[in-house]
C-alpha cells in the first residue's frame, strides 16, 4: 500500500515536471519561438538597448535567459516555475502569477458551484431513471441527456445568453459583478456580503447553467448505468430477504456502490473544470483565469498563457493525485486491488 | 489462373486472392471470416438498432453534402445576395437567407464542410492508429515496456486538452486542414490506450491466446489475428468520440478565433462573426445564428446517436445473432452473405 502511494506521487510530480518541460519546449525550441521572437522585437523596438538589458528584459517575462548554454536554460526556467515565478506578462507588466492570483478565484467559483449542481442533480436523476427503468419517465430523460451532452456547452452558453441576457434581459451578459456594487467579503459586514454574493452570482448565472446543463446530462447518464448495474445484484435480494426497508437499500445499498465510482471522476472533473472555462469565460466575458488565456492569446502574450496551462495542468494533477490516494479510503472494496494499475 | 481471364477489370480484391488460391485456400477463408466479423456483423447490428440507424444516416449526409456539396451548390462571395436577407423570403434564391454581407449562408455552410470532414477524419485517424499502437504493445508486451508507456499515457491524459490545443494552434497557426485535426487530438489518443491496455490484459489471459502463444506464433501475428479483433468496436466508438472532440474543439477554437481561416469560413468563424454582427440583437438576423448552430448540434447528435448504437456490439449475444456467415461455410450461406462476400468467393 505504502508503495502505491509512493508510486502516485512520484507519478504526480513527474507529470508536473514534464508538462513543465513542454512548456519550455514550446517557449525556447520551437521554430521562430516566443523566446527569439520577443527578443528581436525587443532589439528592434529600441536600438539602443545593450546586449544585457534586452536579456535581462526576456529572462524577466519568460524566464529564459536567451544566451546560456541550453540545459542552464532549461534549469533556470524549471526551478523559476516551481518557485512560482510564472515570469511578467509582456503586455500588462505584472507578474503572471499576480493576473492568475485574482482571477482563479472567480473561476473556481463559478466552476464549483457548477460541478457541484451538475453532480448533484446528475445522480438523483440517473438514480430516479434507473429505479423507473424503461417507464416513459426513464426514456424521456434519457433521450434528455442525451441531447444535453451532445452538444457543446459553449453552444448552450450563446443560446442562453442570447434570449436570458440580449433578448429577455434578465441576466447580466458579462463581467464579475455590478459596478455599483462594493466588492465586500467580511463576517462583520453580512448584508452588503450576502447582497455581493447575490450580484455575482447572478453575473456567473448564465455561465454556470450553461456548464450545467451539459454535465448533469453525462452524470445522469452514468449513475444510471452504474445504478442498474447495482440492482441486479444478489447482495440486494439478500438485503430484501432480510426485510431491510426500501428507503434503506435504495441509499445504503443502491445508492452508496451506484455513487461511489464516481467519485473518481468527480475529482477528475473538478481538475478540469479549470482547463473547461476557457470557451465559456469568453463567450461570457468573464475574466476568469481561462479569459485571460485567451486574452493572453490575441495579445501573444505568451508568458500568460503558459501561466494559466500550467495552473490548469496542476490542478489536473492534483484533482488524479487526490482521487487515486483517496478512493481506496472511501470504497473499501477497492483496498484490497489498490496495488494494481 | 484461369480465374484472371475471368476478373475483366483485374485490379479489384481478387487479384490478391488468385495468386495464392490453389495454395492456401485457408487465406480466402480467413479474409472472408475477417470481413465477416469487422464489417459485415456490426454493419448489420447498427442498421438493425433505430438509434444507430438514424446516427448512420445523420453523418452519411454531412459526407454527402461535404463530398458533393461544394460542386453542386455556389460558392459564398460577399455581395452575391442583398444584405440579411432572411430564410425562403425570395424563394429559393437563398434558402437559407443571407449575412450581413450578402453572403449565401447555405453556400458557407456547405463549403465548410469538406475541410470540417478533413480534420475530423484526421483527427479520428491519429487517435486510433495511436491508441491501438500504444495500448496494444503496452497490454501485450508487459513488464517495463508497459511501465514506460502507461507513464507517458498517464501524463498526457492529465495535461489539460484545450488549453495544451490553444497554445499548439497559437505557435503553429495550422492552415492545413489535416493538420488542424492533429493539433485537436493531439492528446486523445492516451485515453483509447489505456482502455486498450486494459482490454488487451483480459484478453491475453484467455486460453486461446495461451494456445496461440504455445504454438510458438510472432507476438505481431497474435496481436493482430487473436486480440485486435476483439477490441473492434472500442476502437469504432473511440473514432466517434474523437471526431465528436474535434468538432466541439474546432468550433470552439474557430469561434475564438484562435485557429487561422480564409475566405472559406467555418461554422465556428460563422458563430463568431454572427455574434459579433450583432445577430442576437436583432431578430430579423437571428438565422444568421441558428444556421451554424444547428448545423453543429445535428451532426453532434447523429455521432454521439451511432456510438450509442454501435455499443451494442460490446454484447456478444447481438454480435452472435448477426454474425451468421462465419461458421458456416460448409453449408450454402443465406443471400446476404453471400452478396457480400461475392467479391471474395471463388
Amino acid at each position: 500500500m505504502q508503495r502505491y502511494y509512493l508510486e502516485r506521487t512520484l507519478q504526480a510530480v513527474v507529470t508536473v515536471v514534464s508538462v513543465m518541460s513542454l512548456a519550455f519546449f514550446l517557449l525556447r525550441l520551437m521554430p521562430g519561438n516566443p523566446a527569439d521572437a520577443y527578443r528581436a522585437e525587443l532589439i528592434q523596438n529600441n536600438p539602443q538597448m545593450s546586449q544585457a538589458e534586452i536579456d535581462h528584459r526576456v529572462e524577466q517575462k519568460l524566464n529564459v535567459l536567451p544566451d546560456a548554454p541550453l540545459h542552464e536554460q532549461y534549469l533556470n526556467y524549471v526551478t523559476g516555475l516551481l518557485s512560482g515565478d510564472l515570469g511578467e506578462s509582456i503586455n500588462e507588466g505584472v507578474p503572471v502569477s499576480e493576473i492568475i492570483a485574482e482571477a482563479l478565484p472567480w473561476t473556481i467559483f463559478t466552476m464549483s458551484i457548477a460541478l457541484l449542481l451538475s453532480f448533484v442533480i446528475g445522480i438523483s436523476l440517473g438514480a430516479v431513471m434507473a429505479y423507473k427503468e424503461g417507464s416513459y419517465f426513464d426514456n424521456g430523460f434519457s433521450v434528455t441527456s442525451i441531447l444535453f451532452n451532445s452538444i457543446p456547452n459553449y453552444i448552450v452558453g450563446i443560446l442562453l445568453i442570447w434570449f436570458l441576457g440580449y433578448r429577455f434581459k434578465l441576466f447580466p451578459t458579462g463581467g464579475r459583478y455590478s459596478t455599483e456594487m462594493d466588492p465586500t467579503l467580511g463576517l462583520l459586514e453580512p448584508i452588503q456580503t450576502v447582497a455581493f454574493l447575490g450580484d455575482a452570482l447572478w453575473h456567473a448565472a448564465l455561465l454556470i447553467l450553461s456548464y450545467t446543463f451539459v454535465a448533469a446530462g453525462g452524470w445522469a447518464l452514468r449513475m444510471r448505468g452504474n445504478s442498474i448495474q447495482v440492482l441486479g445484484e444478489d447482495y440486494l435480494r439478500v438485503a430484501r430477504l432480510r426485510g431491510l426497508s426500501e428507503r434503506r437499500i435504495a441509499t445504503r445499498y443502491v445508492g452508496r456502490n451506484a455513487v461511489l465510482p464516481l467519485y473518481t471522476a468527480l475529482l477528475i472533473a473538478i481538475g478540469f473544470a479549470l482547463g473547461g472555462s476557457v470557451i465559456l469565460e469568453q463567450v461570457f466575458t468573464y475574466p476568469g483565469v481561462g479569459y485571460y488565456m485567451i486574452e493572453g492569446l490575441e495579445a501573444r502574450d505568451y508568458p500568460l498563457m503558459m501561466g494559466v496551462f500550467l495552473v490548469m495542468t496542476i490542478a489536473v494533477v492534483l484533482g488524479v493525485y487526490v482521487a487515486d490516494l483517496t478512493y481506496g479510503l472511501i470504497d473499501p472494496r477497492a483496498q484490497t486491488r489498490g496495488g494494481e494499475h | 489462373m484461369s480465374e484472371r481471364t475471368e476478373s475483366l477489370h483485374g485490379i479489384d480484391d481478387g487479384e490478391a486472392f488468385e495468386a495464392v488460391s490453389d495454395a492456401t485456400m485457408s487465406r480466402q477463408e480467413r479474409y472472408r471470416r475477417l470481413f465477416d466479423r469487422w464489417i459485415l456483423a456490426p454493419g448489420r447490428i447498427i442498421w438493425d438498432d433505430l438509434r444507430a440507424r438514424i446516427g448512420a444516416s445523420i453523418i452519411l449526409l454531412y459526407v454527402l453534402v461535404g463530398l458533393f456539396g461544394p460542386k453542386l451548390y455556389k460558392t459564398p462571395r460577399v455581395n452575391q445576395g442583398p444584405r440579411s436577407v432572411a430564410p425562403l423570403s425570395e424563394g429559393l434564391t437563398y434558402p437559407l437567407g443571407t449575412d450581413n454581407l450578402g453572403r449565401d449562408i447555405l453556400a458557407q455552410l456547405i463549403h465548410a464542410t469538406p475541410s470540417m470532414l478533413q480534420m475530423i477524419t484526421a483527427g479520428g485517424l491519429f487517435v486510433t492508429i495511436m491508441g491501438v499502437a500504444v495500448g496494444t504493445t503496452a497490454g501485450y508486451a508487459g513488464g517495463r515496456t508497459d511501465r514506460v508507456l502507461s507513464l507517458i499515457t498517464d501524463i498526457v491524459m492529465t495535461i489539460p486538452g484545450l488549453p495544451l490545443i490553444v497554445i499548439l494552434a497559437a505557435l503553429l497557426a495550422p492552415q492545413n486542414p489535416i493538420v488542424t485535426g492533429l493539433i485537436l487530438t493531439v492528446n486523445v489518443w492516451a485515453g483509447l490506450a489505456r482502455e486498450i491496455r486494459s482490454q488487451v490484459l483480459s484478453i491475453s489471459r484467455h486460453s486461446y491466446v495461451e494456445a496461440s502463444k504455445a504454438m510458438g506464433l510472432s507476438t505481431p501475428t497474435i496481436i493482430v489475428k487473436d486480440i485486435l479483433p476483439n477490441i473492434m468496436p472500442y476502437v469504432l466508438i473511440t473514432f466517434v468520440n474523437a471526431a465528436r472532440q474535434v468538432i466541439f474543439a474546432s468550433i470552439g477554437l474557430y469561434f475564438l478565433g484562435v485557429l487561422p481561416y480564409d475566405s472559406v469560413v467555418n461554422w465556428g468563424v460563422m458563430i463568431d462573426q454572427a455574434v459579433s454582427g450583432g445577430a442576437m440583437h436583432v431578430m430579423s438576423m437571428a438565422h444568421w445564428l441558428i444556421a451554424p448552430l444547428a448545423t453543429i448540434t445535428l451532426l453532434s447528435f447523429g455521432l454521439i446517436l451511432f456510438s450509442q448504437g454501435t455499443d451494442r456490439m460490446f454484447n456478444p449475444r447481438v454480435r452472435a445473432r448477426h454474425s451468421t456467415t462465419t461458421g458456416s461455410d460448409d453449408e450454402p450461406t443465406d443471400d446476404d452473405a453471400a452478396a457480400t462476400t461475392g467479391g471474395v468467393v471463388r
